[in-house]
């Protein structure tokens, strides 16, 4: 509360200043409330916890250690956690970037109403719950969903097994966070010149060819912006791996879950939970230098 | 505006990553008129039970009560947060103004597990997890970005010389922006609403994290639901979903362009 009281006190001073700093003030106080309570304080605290002294009854002491921290360091099953994780992000990333390019290229040279339909349906799924997308993913994948029943139409014996694995977690996650690539990627196009694509078509270039030394390479920024997005995204989602990886697929994301909701170690869910942050600090260092690197 | 023409390739190409992109959207649609017990794909029988299930299902017609009156109260107190504040960060611009718009939207850059996790932990020990206060701030912390950020761009790109206009002719600066600066970012302000609403209603990570067994939001239950059982009344409750979507996002369209709201 100590901050409030100094915004305030700040508040008092400024208030005769002319452009009216005591409504400012005022103003902004609801939102840097809500701020405080909701986000900074519990951020806070989270970081805090992960290095709280705990007994073996689990009870915290309230001394500090940094036994959560050594343990989760030195535990090989922690490290293949954070390895699955970015191996499949990695995966589910490049997967969306596949399937997400040609909608964007599509709506980047469409127009007029057809476009905004199609950006609609782009949109729209971004405003159903992960949970009713997921359950229309285990309708597709599971033995006997679509896939399945068209397989064994065709004569397979054994229904393929596309859920409670990675596939299935891939080709969920895939799906659910295209939304955003189709949205950078069509934000990067929005910069691109059509004449230079004309120009290149005018001297003769092939479709492939204009698209390969002209649209691709200038795209780049957009495909690293999606890219980013998905990967981050893809890392911290744990509804879709939980639902379709139906407890046998173990990522940090369901591990966080997992601890803190089932097996109640906050102090491990909150140390693994800062891993998540470094994972993130990381794809977005990754992303400055890159965006550097283009110019 | 002159546009490369779109290949043939490229047209089949968008049609094939359309139909991924709405495929589990799509499947719903039949699986919710299945007559089968469990989940199968093509159902063996047709019937519209699973719909007369969901109001035979109490916990579920609680949870989406629950759902609407929480996304409701949030989207209601987040505007009474959110237009002063927008006020405040673009027309009186303080020192800071970009920093604390970045302070102000920073819940959204962090990842929903690591928001959940923190609420949970600090919130279990005021008292506040599985309560109405708390799921309710859980809520407005996630959704009072989103409405910050419309209705500072529906602000910022009014015109101010009317407001101007307004001032020169006499009007206190009260009435300006109630007569004059809240009708024109109406249309923001119905925006910034729905988005508070559907982000609001689908939320369903940090509800998990917030609720108990006797306070739960729909996306909760049915998340419950799709983890024990594998039968067709999620596909009921989806499609239910998908149109009540679909209506508020027909609504925004029409008062604004939804487009808009997201790519510039």
């Amino acid at each position: 509360m100590s901050a409030t009281a100094t915004v305030a006190a700040t508040a008092g001073s400024a208030a005769d200043r002319p452009a009216g700093g005591g409504l400012v003030v005022a103003l902004l106080l609801p939102i840097a409330l809500v701020n405080l309570v909701g986000f900074l304080l519990p951020v806070f605290n989270l970081a805090l916890i992960s290095l709280q002294e705990v007994q073996a009854s689990g009870a915290m002491t309230g001394g500090w250690s940094t036994a959560k921290w050594v343990s989760v360091v030195t535990d090989d099953f922690y490290w293949e956690l954070l390895w699955n994780t970015i191996r499949t992000s990695l995966g589910i990333t490049l997967a969306t970037l596949l399937v997400s390019y040609p909608i964007a290229l599509y709506l980047h040279r469409s127009s007029g109403l057809w476009r905004s339909v199609l950006l609609v349906m782009v949109i729209s799924p971004l405003l159903l719950s992960a949970v009713v997308r997921t359950y229309g993913w285990i309708a597709i994948l599971s033995d006997q969903g679509v896939v399945n029943s068209v397989l064994k139409a065709f004569g397979a014996a054994e229904p393929w097994r596309l859920m409670f694995n990675l596939t299935g977690v891939t080709i969920g996650l895939t799906e659910i966070l295209m939304p955003y690539m189709i949205l950078a990627l069509v934000a990067g196009f929005g910069r691109l010149d059509p004449r230079a694509e004309e120009a290149a078509a005018t001297l003769g270039a092939s479709p492939f060819r204009v698209f390969r030394r002209i649209v691709l390479p200038l795209s780049v920024p957009g495909i690293a912006l999606g890219s980013l997005l998905t990967f981050v995204l893809a890392v911290s989602s744990f509804i879709t791996p939980k639902l379709l990886g139906g407890g046998r697929v173990f990522l940090l994301a369901t591990e966080v879950y997992d601890q803190a909701i089932v097996t109640l170690d906050w102090p491990l869910a909150a140390t693994l939970s800062m891993i998540v942050l470094v994972v993130f600090g990381i794809a977005i260092a990754v992303y400055g230098r890159l965006v550097r690197s283009i110019g | 505006m002159d546009k490369p023409p779109i290949s043939p390739a490229l047209k089949c190409l968008a049609a094939i990553a359309f139909l991924f992109l709405l495929a589990p959207v799509l499947i719903v649609v039949p699986l919710s008129f299945s007559g089968d017990v469990f989940m199968s794909f093509p159902p063996k029988s047709w019937s519209g039970r699973w719909y007369a299930a969901i109001l035979q299902n109490p916990k579920m017609l609680e949870a989406f009560l629950f759902s609407v009156k929480l996304a409701a109260g949030v989207t209601v107190v987040n505007l009474a947060i959110a237009v002063p504040a927008s006020y405040a960060l673009v027309r009186l611009a303080p020192r800071g103004a970009e920093a604390m718009t970045s302070l102000f939207t920073a819940p959204l850059l962090l990842p929903t597990i690591v928001l959940g996790l923190a609420m949970l932990i600090i919130f279990a020990r005021i008292g506040l997890l599985a309560t109405v206060p708390g799921l309710f701030v859980a809520h407005l912390v996630v959704t009072l970005p989103y409405v910050l950020r419309v209705i500072s761009t529906a602000l910022s790109t009014l015109p101010i010389a009317v407001e101007e206009a307004a001032a020169t002719l006499g009007a206190a600066p009260a009435t300006v922006f109630r007569r004059v600066t809240l009708p024109m970012m109406l249309p923001g302000l119905v925006a910034a609403g729905a988005l508070s609403f559907l982000v609001s209603f689908d939320e369903v990570v940090l509800s998990l994290f917030m609720s108990g067994p006797r306070l739960s939001t729909l996306p909760v239950e049915m998340y419950h639901h799709v983890e024990s059982r594998a039968d067709p009344l999620v596909a009921a409750i989806s499609v239910l979903l998908v149109v009540f979507t679909l209506a508020i996002v027909i609504v925004v369209d029409r008062s604004l362009g939804l487009a808009k709201t997201f790519v510039k």
